[in-house]
């Protein structure tokens, strides 16, 4: 982490598929930065030859059997869908 | 302080029911009319639906005539944070992206509460998907303290918590990712219970940090607090991180009165940097009483205390952004209808930009950006070992004591808008509760007593899968104090 890091807000608002007014993004860039300066703090801290912990419990590969489920209905899976049609969700277009 | 219903705990409403003098239909009412006549200044509630509880109820009193109650909690409220999933009723995580959302199936912990003849009571305020520390964040409006009602109840089960204390439902679920359950609860004056990881099923809670939440018990005294345990605990198919290992019956462990030697530390890193001590003052008083007890007390070292706040912010945040990614507008959520047959791209920005409140957006940015490409080693993979530093910190220390005490939250319940301007601040105010999240360990919060009329908690943190061990040393100080039986005046 190199100190003068500081967030391309245009950037990650739009990985975050969030649109920002210019307002939103002045005020979350200090706001961000202020934090991200805190967060360096971990440098601090060596590191080198500890495991990462993604869960605090042993737990690996949980399989079940392969058998089929009943999932919801379809128009019990639908009826939150801002728009559909014949027991499909209606979208954009996403292809020319 | 009167003798009606409302006032009265889970567990002696359930003897109530048993003695047959009072039925469900009569506890609903009582608690129907109490929301009436408190919640406009309490806020406590998204929503609820009086007919709908009334019908669970009167199914419940058709149950006992039968003689086929279904146990202690059978006709019994259960109010519910607005973050569980309930088949055919709404569940928005006080979020306008999901204003409208009506839950196709239960969650676990549902399914368990109407095996067991709950009522299930309600839809309680939040922080905006439980992210926040005193539910001013809450997409729907903000809930206030009972105890003072310029003040924040905490969060982000502020509703849970606000609704407890002030006798709206017996007892009700919160989640806690960082302190959720804990903190609410201290600043109520009420009890709260994180779990062990793993031990209640996340299935049916919205995500928010899928390696951090919890589902836990909110109640006036720790033997409704277990009573809920017991009832919501388990090993669930649906949930992967759930653990398959044995559930005491909490209730009965917690009222275990016999002799045992217990050994108590006390973290000097979260003493001796502790800004203002007589903010916290109850709890060194709740100390000395448990060293009159015959407690002994050892001063321990958590080191890497410093770094949980960080290590927090970041897992959280990045989980966060990889959970919320689900509110696109496209299947399940409101979608910004002018953008609607432009690019798709446009409508998940624009549908985010209007569903999602500030605190939401900042998480979820700064939870991308720090899983972003070039930036994940440094930021997400150093937080992660730094977790592990943090846990092996806790379990040194539990090689030579029973238990952890500490204050709940740093000061009691601040005064709305306090932290409005500053979300570091606001972070930062969650440095006691957060560690046991990340090392995965059970915490309690206990009233222990009150700065200038308002409630303080003591925080017992115990072993992986020994909530027993903390209600139990958690019920000796309650036995001796009158605590649960004090109420906010409203």
């Amino acid at each position: 982490m190199s100190e003068e890091r500081s967030i391309d807000i245009e950037k990650v608002a739009d990985l975050a598929r969030i649109a920002l007014t210019n307002d939103e993004k002045s005020k979350l860039s200090g706001q961000l930065n202020s934090i991200l300066e805190y967060i360096n703090k971990l440098n601090e801290l060596d590191t080198d030859d500890v495991e990462p912990m993604a869960h605090p419990h042993s737990v690996f590969n949980v399989w079940r059997e392969d058998k089929a489920e009943t999932g919801l209905p379809i128009q019990e899976a639908l009826k939150n869908a801002p728009k559909q049609r014949q027991n499909m969700i209606v979208v954009p277009k996403v292809v020319e | 302080m009167g003798d009606e219903l409302h006032f009265k705990s889970a567990g002696e409403l359930s003897d109530l029911l048993s003695s047959g003098s009072v039925s469900s239909v009569e506890i609903v009412k009582a608690f129907i009319n109490r929301v009436e006549a408190v919640d406009n200044s309490v806020k406590a509630f998204n929503s609820y639906d009086a007919e709908d509880a009334l019908a669970q109820a009167k199914v419940s009193d058709e149950r006992r005539v039968k003689g086929e109650t279904l146990g202690e909690l059978d006709g019994i409220p259960v109010g519910l944070k607005d973050n569980l999933a309930v088949k055919d009723q709404p569940l928005t995580c006080s979020s306008k992206i999901l204003e409208s959302f009506i839950s196709p199936y239960d969650g676990t912990c549902i399914q368990k509460l109407k095996a067991k003849g709950a009522v299930l009571w309600g839809r309680l305020n939040m922080d905006e998907f439980a992210m926040g520390s005193s539910t001013e964040n809450s997409g729907t409006h903000t809930t206030s303290n009972p105890w003072d009602l310029e003040r924040i109840p905490g969060g982000s089960s502020g509703g849970s918590a606000a609704a407890v204390a002030a006798c709206e439902a017996p007892v009700a679920l919160g989640s806690d990712t960082g302190g959720s359950i804990r903190q609410p609860a201290s600043h109520c004056g009420v009890v709260g219970l994180k779990p062990t990881y793993g031990r209640v099923s996340r299935f049916g809670l919205a995500a928010f940090a899928s390696s951090l939440d919890q589902i836990g018990p909110i109640a006036r005294n720790i033997d409704d607090a277990a009573l809920l345990l017991n009832a919501i605990s388990g090993y669930d198919s649906h949930d992967s991180t759930s653990i398959d290992i044995a559930v005491p019956n909490f209730r009965k462990a917690a009222a275990d009165v016999s002799d045992r030697k217990w050994t108590i530390g006390l973290p000097k890193e979260y003493f001796e940097e502790s800004s203002d001590p007589a903010a916290i003052m109850p709890v060194f008083d709740a100390i000395e009483f448990y060293k009159s007890q015959g407690f002994e007390f050892k001063n321990i070292s958590l080191p890497r205390t410093e770094y949980a706040v960080a290590s927090y912010y970041i897992i959280a945040t990045a989980e966060a952004s990889s959970n919320l990614a689900r509110y696109d507008g496209i299947r399940y959520t409101s979608r910004a209808e002018d953008f609607d047959g432009k690019d798709s791209i446009d409508v998940y920005r624009q549908s985010r930009a209007l569903g999602f409140g500030e605190e939401v957006k900042r998480r979820v940015i700064l939870g991308t950006y720090v899983l972003s490409s070039g930036y994940y080693d440094a930021y997400y993979l150093k937080a992660q070992k730094c977790r592990t530093l943090i846990r092996s910190d806790f379990e040194n220390a539990f090689e030579s004591v029973d238990a952890i005490m500490t204050p709940t939250s740093p000061t009691p319940a601040t005064l709305k808008g306090v932290h409005a301007e500053d979300p570091l601040a606001m972070y930062l105010s969650d440095i006691y509760t957060i560690s046991a999240n990340l090392a995965g360990i059970p915490g309690l919060s206990l009233p222990c007593g009150y700065v200038e009329g308002l409630p303080v908690g003591l925080q017992i943190l115990g072993k992986p899968f020994k909530e027993e061990e903390i209600f139990r040393v958690g019920r000796i100080f309650e036995k001796a104090h009158a605590f649960k039986d004090e109420y906010p005046e409203l």
